[in-house]
């Protein structure tokens, strides 16, 4: 996979090779920066918006991207990394869209990578979703956004509670008060939360009702072999924290089990020692929606699979169709309803149509995709829901030797499925009560069941 | 404009706000279609005095500008408007600047002085912002202007600011290499600074500067392990970087023991790759094993590991990858575990992040797979993954393979073979080949297993597996001529080249195993020949080649056959082994000697190829780089150092008294009160709600009290310092502090007498030194600086004497104590208190012994007077009066007896710093109350003041009973101009216009630096920024003490220490040649260096030089000093 890359001709022209003199004084000056350029790719390979924080680069350097692509069968089989005689391009793919980066010397490739996406979600932040038409109709504000989230190719400002003091996101109110007064949507004043000594609040919040809302959202990521057993099962959690509070609080949230948790990992707000010492999350929390943690759940605990299938997908010796039969049945729900029950089958490409019959939900098949997609919904234990019937093949084609897998996904309300409680949540340094809310649901993340 | 048209008809005219709507203009559908007028329409709004306009105009360019068309023609319209009052206009000119300004440079040059004008605005934000954009502009004519202005930058009393100016180095670097020299001192000067604002930015422009300086990292490192946890993200992932090169070069290897200890025991799969090194190692290792002593991690070692430990959690995958990295390359084997855990998390993230985690997951499997065993099922692969994760997940499955789990690993890769992604099972194949040769016992499963693949359907299946197979067999031919025998059928089937070329070659290798097949395939293929693939062809002729010499009965004409086709072959490298060949075995009459060995040549045994890793070896590169990842060396990369043979001295990172840091450092230390750090602050301080602004203009009293205390404590911190201690100290609460000293104290075990007196000796002692360094002896113009060394010991023995009263007891029975006591511990306390009053003291402030005191006590350590030496020195800065003239102050009238109906008002200028805000002249006035009525509500006013300038008022004086005076501490902030400041004076009945005036003289403060830095810094202030003048020096003053004496006189300025001793003790050794002075401070607004250089001659004209960024300082200041010298 490296094979393509290594046949690129490694830059000869831009800089020397530093190996070549160890005298350390005479290190070669290169150009300094990490990230040089960013191109907006849309799914057809257009470049719709360019910004570059030095001085130009063409657009012919994204050819080298466009080759890359026609070459992957997917937008995520392109290698996020290319190496192209004069620069690196290092790329994202995002709601449908690529994010290509150009730097053109040694820089960590996760660095570029982690902050490309934290552009995207600045973007989903501000403006709802991160779409071509979204971008284009706010071009002047992306535009400000790149400037103050990077300088000289170097993150500056990222935290999005920073930004939105110097640049205020758009609303629909706003936009129409711009349009009638002529007005726009950037700020007056000048911000003031870079300066604070917390970079992610900004100062001076004010609510009428003071809210601070924890989602607790586990997802079990499992594969399931042919025969029903569980090859490995884990479950990934994250706590995600909408907080309207006036002014500084200060928020503690314990837990009744923290030592269910495993490997955590935790918004900067959250203060380490704290966790280490007493295994409660104690922090000032940014104004608004944000990730407060991500966890992961102790493995040695056997993880509940909520849900079985049984399936029978067979196809004919003959090579002229096929047989599919799936019956889906709850397992360990803890009393819970399962909800939301989809799955999903990537057919093999021999594939042509299917001719099924649901007891519940509906089905659709894409021949073009070859996904087969059956929505389930709330699932009764007492009847079970089954989809059967017949599988068109193409003709003459053989039999497909490759077993489909069956992706699920599901939801279960009020559950975390790791037991995972929260304690309490208590506020100090501010005077006044907020309402104080915790849920918890359980979904399925990466589930597959092989066949 | 076709294009940028049909972008808004694109959005269906939708009414959006960062998109302007083109079509309801109706002037602008038609003009701006037509070439030789586009933009006509813009330039128009940009030249309307409406802000609106201009502000549509602009977001249209920028909306422009992102869709990269070219809208260069714009640019003096644009320019124009940078001086625009409107911020929102001003964002979007700067952008437009920064893209152009390079292309346009005389136009852009037009509005430097607009950014010239930002860098002195009072808002910081506004002189980031200046700053920003002026280092963006990429022309080369401004590289002065832009160091001028990052050197002013880096040493702003703003974090923001300075961070801005960390980030603008780089800039200028790559705008002109020239001037490395003086970003390096820059970057020095920044790598000091405390806030973990600047902390990342400055390590960023060292790594992109200066890599190869790792010397300027010594005295910062603990500060920065200490600081990390709270820089930002991205400045972490930098940080820790450049920290992993630092250890390498600065640590011992700490798995140098085991590696020595374990040799020939625990190896891993890939252990012959230590094999060629071993060898060229050994005699190191002996050398190594017979001086081996036990090995003991540096402290400073084991800091950085438990400082960037609980960075692992972070939500930034690209810090925790930076961690790993950073615990792969530096800690203990046992240790490296824990990385482990935090990268599989990583694996649950954007696929592109996957992507990168698994690249250096894999080349960590090779190295240490024991660590990612536990994690085995992490690796397992799913049908939704793209290819490209599932054969990097593969890649680490196989890595991991080992007798234990390989069961597991081959029933999974059953699986992986049955899927649609026929690359990925191709890979499958490969890794189940790895995965045989490295592991003994399933050699033969895999091989069956492999075997059956052969009848797969799927052509490129079986093509890889006839690969993988030929491959294996190599290994133990012997056993397998069935297989091969299968093998050889498939020639008839399979299609792909490179697997024909394998079954070719095994057959050819081992005909003796299948001595009846092998000629028949020959045979075959010798029908074929033509219609092959070059590389099959190049087979074909080897497998001729060697049947012709085991078996040349029945090939030989086959043989002649094939060797004639190939002959005429159209591809000159299979002609080429064709002639080779022939020659080679055809025995001719004139062959040569090497016929002879041609079976030996061409049937010798070949080694079995080792199925490697790709990933092997790659840790070479460090991982989580670009070079790592392309497996190629990036431009800029800067190589992983090998670890030393022996400990670098690790006193380098001692901070001892921190010489000059420390002078500097005040106001930085008063900073870092302020913005406490986040995480510290479990020791229960209220720190995150401050913010970093109440630094400037309002530090409050108490804050300047806190560092008073903190400075009075520095005795206390060097010791704490020298003990290897961090400095956490430093940003521990005052009251711990004055426990801290209380401590060492009743340590000490010493009679408080003693103690008491010794302290009191050590200050005195600093006296002298003081006075040493600069001639006249000051006497009664007391310091604030003198105060500090007063107040540890006063604190410290009053707190000896009352250990059991509480602090606020003693804090109350100070307050009591009236001001006009001469007991030293006032002193302090009214500093705290209020510290208008600790002015007010000075008069009565009873000063330390004279220098005539008794020589230091025995029970003085010598390094404690080294210390105090240093402290000193130190001191200098702040210690105007060290340095100012024997006479008393001169004073101006500010208002006259008669004028003031009986007030009279004088100023001089204490030359003291204004410890509210060190950017201010500090005016001393005296009240005198002639009258016969007292004076009430006596304040100040400000009335008209230049732009610019600012008044830090004195508190309103209450009552001035009759024929009393009373003196106040003001502070005027003149901008660095001898404009005179308005003011108003108020009393309760009158109001009196009155003004201060500053001789140029007083808007500096004395700065020390030693001999070699004046010289350096003059260096650079040459040209424009020299003044040279010659003057006759009067008799009477010709003797140094005189210059010395009338140039402070004149100027507040510190005398530069001449000659290599520091202090320059005395004059008694006369420097060689006439003797030169010099003397340095900088501006009390902007901090430009002032230095002046008076060069005696014996016979003819002296000469007297001014340096100074500011000129007009500087022209001013030669006319005061030279008539202080001539007069």
């Amino acid at each position: 996979m490296n094979g393509q890359l290594k046949k690129c001709h490694i830059a000869t022209t831009s800089f020397i090779d530093p190996c070549s003199s160890h005298n350390l004084d005479s290190l070669p000056i290169v150009a300094v920066e990490m990230i040089h350029s960013l191109f907006l790719i849309n799914h057809s390979g257009d470049i719709f918006l360019e910004k570059h924080w030095k001085s130009v680069i063409g657009r012919s350097v994204c050819d080298y991207f466009f080759e890359a692509k026609e070459k992957a069968a997917e937008p995520e089989d392109v290698p996020p990394v290319l190496q192209t005689p004069h620069h690196y391009l290092i790329s994202i793919y995002r709601d449908r869209l690529f994010f290509l980066s150009v730097i053109q010397t040694e820089a960590p490739p996760l660095f570029v990578i982690e902050f490309l996406h934290r552009v995207v979600e600045t973007f989903q932040d501000y403006f709802g979703e991160c779409s071509e038409t979204v971008i284009k109709d706010n071009v002047v504000t992306v535009y400000e956004l790149l400037e103050e989230m990077l300088d000289n190719g170097f993150p500056l400002a990222t935290e999005s509670n920073i930004l939105k003091e110097m640049i205020r996101p758009p609303t629909i109110l706003r936009t129409m008060v711009n349009t009638l007064t002529g007005t726009s949507n950037f700020e007056e004043r000048l911000p003031s939360g870079q300066l604070s000594a917390i970079p992610w609040r900004r100062s001076g919040v004010k609510y009428t009702n003071n809210e601070a809302y924890f989602d607790v959202i586990e997802e079990i990521d499992a594969i399931v072999d042919k025969s029903g057993t569980t090859l490995c099962a884990e479950i990934q959690g994250v706590i995600e924290a909408c907080v309207k509070l006036t002014g500084m609080p200060d928020l503690t949230l314990s837990f009744m089990n923290p030592r269910l948790l495993d490997d955590v990992s935790f918004h900067p707000c959250v203060r380490f020692k704290r966790w280490e010492a007493e295994r409660v999350l104690s922090f000032i929390p940014p104004d608004g929606n944000f990730t407060l943690m991500s966890y992961h759940v102790n493995t040695q605990n056997l993880v509940a699979i909520p849900v079985y299938v049984k399936q029978n997908i067979s196809f004919f010796e003959s090579g002229s169709g096929g047989r599919l039969d799936l019956t889906a049945g709850p397992k360990q729900t803890m009393g819970k309803t399962v909800e939301g029950l989809v799955i999903t089958i990537h057919m093999p490409k021999a594939v042509l149509g299917a001719s099924l019959t649901a007891t519940q939900g509906s089905y659709t098949y894409d021949p073009a995709t070859k996904v087969l997609v059956w929505d389930i919904g709330r699932l009764n234990p007492q009847k079970l829901p089954n989809l059967r019937g017949s599988l068109s093949l193409q003709a003459g084609a053989p039999k497909p030797e490759d077993n489909p897998s069956i992706n699920i996904a599901l939801k279960i309300q009020q559950l975390a499925i790791s037991g995972l409680k929260v304690n309490r949540l208590d506020m100090y340094g501010e005077k006044y009560k907020p309402f104080k809310g915790v849920k918890y649901v359980t979904k399925a993340g990466k589930f597959q069941v092989r066949t | 404009m076709s294009a940028s048209s049909a972008f808004s008809d694109e959005k269906g005219g939708s009414s959006s706000v960062g998109e302007p709507e083109y079509g309801h203009d109706p002037a602008s559908g038609g003009i701006f279609s037509s070439d030789y007028k586009r933009h006509d329409d813009l330039k128009e709004m940009l030249d309307s005095n409406k802000d609106s306009l201009k502000l549509e105009a602009m977001k249209r360019i920028v909306a422009m500008i992102a869709r990269g068309k070219n809208t260069s023609d714009l640019f003096p319209a644009v320019v124009k408007n940078v001086a625009c009052k409107n911020i929102e206009v001003k964002k979007l000119v700067y952008v437009y600047l920064v893209r152009y300004a390079e292309e346009q440079q005389d136009l852009a040059l037009l509005s430097i002085s607009t950014f010239q004008r930002g860098l002195k605005d009072p808002n910081q934000l506004i002189r980031a912002s200046a700053l920003r954009v002026l280092s963006s502009i990429r022309v080369t004519i401004i590289v002065p202007i832009m160091m001028l202005a990052i050197k002013e930058a880096a040493s702003d009393m703003s974090p923001y600011v300075r961070k801005t100016a960390a980030h603008a180095i780089p800039k200028l670097y790559s705008l002109d290499p020239e001037q490395k020299d003086q970003l390096i001192e820059v970057i020095e000067k920044l790598l000091a600074d405390k806030t973990t604002l600047v902390a990342g930015s400055v390590v960023m422009a060292f790594e992109e500067v200066c890599p190869e300086r790792i010397d300027l990292i010594h005295k910062n490192y603990r500060k920065l392990c200490n600081l990390l946890v709270d820089v930002e993200e991205w400045g972490q992932v930098v940080i820790i970087n450049m920290l992993t090169r630092y250890a390498r070069t600065q640590f011992l290897n700490p798995n140098l023991n085991e590696c020595l200890l374990e040799e020939g025991g625990e190896s891993t799969f890939y252990g012959s790759d230590a094999d060629q090194d071993e060898d060229e190692d050994e005699d190191k290792k002996d050398e190594a094993l017979s001086k081996r002593k036990p090995y003991v991690m540096d402290p400073d070692h084991r800091l950085l590991l438990r400082n960037t430990k609980p960075l692992l959690q972070s939500r930034n995958a690209a810090v925790v990858m930076a961690v790993a990295q950073l615990y792969f390359h530096l800690a203990p084997k046992a240790e490296v575990g824990v990385i482990a855990k935090a990268l599989v998390r990583l694996l649950r993230s954007h696929s592109e992040v996957q992507y990168v985690v698994l690249q250096n997951v894999a080349t960590m499997t090779i190295k240490r797979r024991g660590m990612f065993e536990p994690y085995l099922k992490s690796f397992y692969i799913r049908s939704t993954d793209p290819t490209q994760i599932k054969v990097l997940k593969l890649e680490v499955l196989t890595n991991l393979a080992s007798e234990t789990n390989i069961s597991t690993i081959l029933r999974e890769f059953q699986t992986y073979i049955k899927s649609m992604d026929k690359d990925f099972v191709a890979a499958t194949i490969q890794a189940i080949g790895r995965c045989a040769t490295h592991i003994g016992e399933v050699r033969d499963t895999c091989l069956n297993g492999l075997v059956q693949l052969l009848s797969n359907r799927d052509e490129l299946v079986v093509a890889e597996s006839v690969v993988v197979i030929k491959k294996l067999l190599q290994m133990q031919p012997e056993k397998h001529s069935d297989i091969i025998k299968h093998m050889a059928k498939l020639t008839d089937n399979i299609q792909v080249p490179m697997a024909r070329a394998s079954i070719l070659w095994l057959i050819g290798e081992y005909c003796e195993h299948v001595p009846k097949i092998a000629p028949d395939v020959l045979r075959k293929m010798a029908k074929t020949f033509t219609n092959e693939e070059d590389i099959v062809k190049l087979q074909i002729i080897n497998l001729a080649a060697k049947l012709y010499l085991t078996n040349s009965k029945q090939t030989k004409l086959l043989t002649q056959y094939v060797l004639n086709l190939a002959k005429y072959d159209q591809n000159y490298d299979i002609r080429d082994r064709a002639r080779f060949i022939r020659q080679l075995i055809v025995p001719t009459d004139k062959c040569g000697a090497l016929s002879k060995y041609a079976k030996k040549l061409i049937l010798a045994l070949k080694p079995a190829p080792i199925l490697e890793s790709p990933f092997k070896d790659r840790d070479h590169f460090q991982l989580g780089s670009l070079s790592h990842l392309l497996n190629t060396k990036a431009g800029g990369y800067q190589e992983l150092p090998d670890w030393p043979q022996d400990a670098p001295d690790p006193s380098v990172r001692n901070v001892e008294v921190p010489e000059w840091t420390k002078c500097s450092s005040r106001e930085k230390r008063k900073e870092k009160k302020v913005e406490k750090p986040f995480y510290s602050d479990s020791e229960g301080e209220s720190g995150p709600t401050e913010s970093a602004d109440s630094e400037s203009d309002s530090a409050s009293s108490s804050a300047s009290g806190s560092e008073q205390s903190g400075s009075g404590s520095e005795e206390s911190e060097e010791s704490e310092e020298r003990s290897d201690s961090d400095e956490e100290e430093e940003e521990e609460e005052e009251e711990e502090e004055e426990e801290e000293a209380k401590k060492r104290k009743t340590q000490k075990k010493e009679p408080i007498e003693a103690v008491q007196q010794s302290e009191s000796e050590q200050s005195s002692e600093e006296e002298v030194k003081k006075r040493k360094v600069s001639k006249p002896p000051p006497r009664n113009v007391s310091e604030s600086e003198s105060d500090d060394d007063e107040d540890s010991p006063s604190d410290s023995s009053q707190s000896e004497s009352e250990d059991s009263e509480s602090e606020a007891e003693v804090k109350k029975k100070k307050k009591i104590t009236p001001p006009k006591a001469p007991t030293k511990p006032v002193k302090k306390e009214g500093k705290k208190e209020k510290k208008e009053m600790s002015l007010l003291d000075f008069d009565d402030f009873e000063p330390t012994p004279s220098p005539q005191v008794t020589p230091v006590g025995n029970f003085l350590s010598s390094s404690l007077v080294t210390d105090l030496e240093g402290l000193s020195l130190t001191d200098t800065v702040l210690s105007p009066a060290t340095i100012s003239p024997s006479g008393s102050l001169k004073s101006y009238e500010l208002l006259h007896r008669i004028t003031g109906e009986g007030l009279w008002v004088e100023y001089c200028f204490s030359r003291q710093p204004f410890l509210p805000d060190p950017h201010m002249v500090a005016v001393q006035i005296q009240f005198t109350n002639s009258a016969a009525t007292e004076a009430k509500s006596l304040r100040l006013e400000e009335a008209k003041l230049q732009s610019g300038m600012r008044v830090k008022e004195f508190p309103e004086i209450e009552v001035l009973p009759a024929g009393e005076s009373a003196t106040v501490v003001m502070g005027v902030d003149f901008c660095d101009s001898t404009q005179a400041a308005n003011l108003q004076l108020c009393t309760h009945s009158r109001k009196f216009f009155v003004s201060i005036q500053p001789p140029v003289g007083e808007l500096m403060t004395p700065s020390f630096m030693t001999e070699n830095e004046f010289k350096k810094e003059q260096g650079q202030l040459m040209g424009m920024n020299e003044i040279t003048e010659k003057l006759q020096l009067p008799e009477r003053c010709q003797n140094e003490h005189a210059i010395v004496q009338r140039v402070t006189a004149a100027a507040n300025l510190s005398r530069v220490p001449c000659g290599s001793d520091k202090e320059c003790s005395s004059p008694a050794p006369p420097p060689p040649g006439p003797p030169v002075h010099r003397f340095a401070g900088r501006t009390v607004t902007s901090g430009s260096l002032v230095l002046v250089t008076v060069a005696t001659k014996e016979s003819g004209p002296s000469q007297l030089t001014i340096n100074c960024e500011k000129m007009v300082i500087g022209t001013m200041l030669v006319k005061d000093i030279l008539l202080a010298l001539t007069q």
